[in-house]
């Protein structure tokens, strides 16, 4: 039964991811930025995963690290020239990473309903020094007048101005980051933060320092934020401070939510679901926050547990039946 | 800065600090009391200088407005609890935080539809329009007094209501164990009601009283939230005096920041939070 499942589960991952690098040569310009853009999310709510699902701890600030990496990339980036991706890249990520561990020293003293209060608090904070600095372009933003070149030495593998390149370059971070997240929870370090998550006290009376422990899944949720802030820097071409707004964060908490709290596979479904909420209720109206807001009181009311939990009900409900 | 300037300051930042307290103090009860993170209180905010802006146009008086507009705000606080907010006090704090951004998304868009997404003013009531005169060239309105006068006496019948009625003694009772409360015959779902209308009904009461001064806008709540996140850090969650004390240290950071660095005029707020946090994580005022 479990080897079943196993298989299938593979087979529905390669068939998805297929679908996805299949999907640009479809050469539709709006699809395959609209795919991208979904991707980024789903980056952006794995990586807040690692905190909410993995750890235990939820963040209502998470688009500090996403508007900090979109900000690097900008930042970062020589005026008049691409900027090399290979450098940029990783600076983004970095400063990223370096931002949520100097905010993670201060958030992580708190804990519970304190944390979700603070960790908001934080990324106002870096709301506002993004929108009243004079080197972030203040309230208006800045762009990226050219796109990074991928290109080392003299061979160029893929060019980013390119939709369908930047697209498949964006799946491959996807890919690279569900992966990588996917072995660190299975690593020792992964296991110690579900040992956290569940009862902390017990980890700190079995000799785990945690403080330790959250801070470095602070940083490290921090920077795969900020790769996601990267990559939509580049595909948009241009950074607002409305990047760090609060309705990011919350959008991205959303999106976790939807796809089930930590699971890997959860919120890159949770990504397609929200976008595809976002594209459709907006070509209802002008107001479809007001039907986004909706849906989110009916789900919290009534199906505990997101979408992911869906299935899980339908079978306990024929469960039931049977008994 | 010469005295007078600093004299006008000064009040200025107890004015904005005594009506963050209004907000503030319903969203640490909130918390305190039924274990609720409740995002939407901004939203509250805004619904109280909405309403003041609507009912002060159809009525001619802001002071006409708010009579009418408290029992209002009271009586949507209680339909709310009654629809939504009862089903949360026993889930976790990612289903109360979800539910609660769903209703300040819900709120926004209501706003936008009934108002438009324009910038509206509010007179100040012509009996509050005077000025005190401090020097030949700066004055001080009578209406900002007016607003701290108001608030210092809510403040006052707050602490009275907590600390010495019998309606209180269940409200103590019942942050410290519900159950138990309510095996002694005592309803408390009732006053878990009583709590978030009132709760509400401060916020919005905070926004009628500011609608004349900050004018009445689109996202005004969530600025308000945010700060008072700060300040319900600061006091700690469930205080009501370090709530108020907070939201003066808050008014206080927040006006003379604007005044000494203007260009990080936002930033003086959350530096004050970080050093708390390093000081005492759990806040000024948190009991065990």
């Amino acid at each position: 039964m479990n080897r079943v499942h196993a298989r299938v589960r593979l087979g529905a991952t390669l068939l998805a991811m297929a679908a996805i690098v299949a999907f640009p040569l479809t050469d539709s310009a709006f699809y395959v930025e609209l795919l991208a853009k979904v991707l980024i999310l789903a980056i952006f709510a794995m990586s807040l995963n690692v905190l909410v699902g993995f750890t235990g701890l939820v963040s209502f600030g998470h688009a500090a690290y996403f508007g900090i990496g979109a900000y690097a990339a900008v930042l970062l980036a020589p005026k008049y020239d691409p900027a090399n991706l290979w450098l940029v890249l990783p600076g983004s990520v970095i400063a990223a990473g370096i931002a949520a561990f100097v905010i993670g020293l201060f958030v992580l003293r708190t804990r519970g309903v304190y944390f979700i209060m603070v960790t908001l608090a934080f990324a106002q904070m870096v709301y506002y020094i993004f929108h009243d600095g004079a080197f972030s372009g203040g309230s208006d933003g800045s762009y990226l007048n050219f796109k990074p070149s991928a290109a080392v030495g003299a061979f160029v593998p893929f060019d980013l101005t390119v939709p369908r390149h930047l697209c498949w370059f964006v799946a491959a971070m996807t890919i690279l980051t569900y992966v990588a997240l996917a072995r660190l929870v299975r690593s020792p370090f992964g296991r110690i933060l579900a040992g956290i998550r569940s009862n902390e006290q017990r980890m700190r009376a079995l000799g785990f320092a945690t403080f330790r422990y959250k801070l470095a899944a602070f940083t490290v949720a921090g920077a795969i934020g900020g790769l996601a802030g990267f990559l939509y820097a580049v595909l948009f071409g241009f950074v607002t401070p409305e990047l760090f707004a609060w309705h990011q964060s919350g959008n991205v908490l959303l999106t976790v939510i939807l796809g089930g709290v930590g699971s890997l596979a959860g919120s890159v479904a949770g990504a397609f679901a929200f976008v595809a909420m976002e594209e459709v209720f907006s070509g209802w109206t002008r107001h479809w926050q007001l039907v986004m807001g909706g849906v989110i009181v009916v789900v919290v009311l009534f199906l505990p547990g997101g979408l992911a939990g869906v299935p899980a009900r339908i079978r306990r409900g024929f469960g039931a039946e049977r008994g | 800065m010469d005295l007078p300037t600093f004299l006008i300051q000064l009040l200025n930042a107890v004015q904005y600090g005594l009506l963050l307290f209004l907000v503030a103090s319903g969203l640490t009860l909130i918390f305190g009391i039924m274990g609720v993170i409740n995002l939407a209180h901004g939203a509250f905010y805004m619904v109280g200088a909405y309403l003041a802006f609507a009912l002060t146009g159809a009525t001619g008086n802001l002071l006409v407005a708010i009579l009418l507009g408290i029992p209002l705000a009271f009586a949507l606080g209680a339909l709310l609890e009654w629809l939504l907010f009862r089903h949360l006090y026993r889930r976790d704090h990612l289903d109360q935080v979800l539910l609660t951004y769903g209703l300040i998304l819900i709120a926004e868009e209501i706003r936008s539809l009934a108002f438009g997404d324009d910038v509206h003013g509010v007179d100040v009531p012509a009996l509050f329009a005077a000025s005190i005169p401090l020097t030949d060239m700066l004055s001080y309105p009578v209406y900002r007094l007016v607003i701290s006068a108001a608030c210092i006496v809510l403040a006052i019948g707050l602490f009275v209501l907590i600390r010495h009625t019998r309606l209180g003694m269940v409200i103590r009772a019942g942050s410290h164990d519900r159950d138990m409360v309510q095996a002694l015959g005592i309803d408390i779902g009732r006053t878990y009601r009583f709590v978030f209308a009132l709760g509400v009904a401060l916020a919005a009461f905070a926004g009628m009283l500011a609608a004349p001064v900050s004018s009445v806008f689109p996202g005004m709540g969530n600025q308000v939230l945010i700060v008072s996140f700060v300040i319900v850090v600061i006091g700690g969650i469930g205080s009501i005096s370090g709530a108020l004390i907070a939201s003066l240290v808050i008014g206080f950071a927040d006006t003379f920041g604007k005044v000494l660095v203007p260009d990080f005029a936002g930033l003086a707020v959350y530096f004050v939070m970080a050093a708390v946090l390093l000081w005492r994580p759990e806040g000024i005022f948190r009991r065990g």
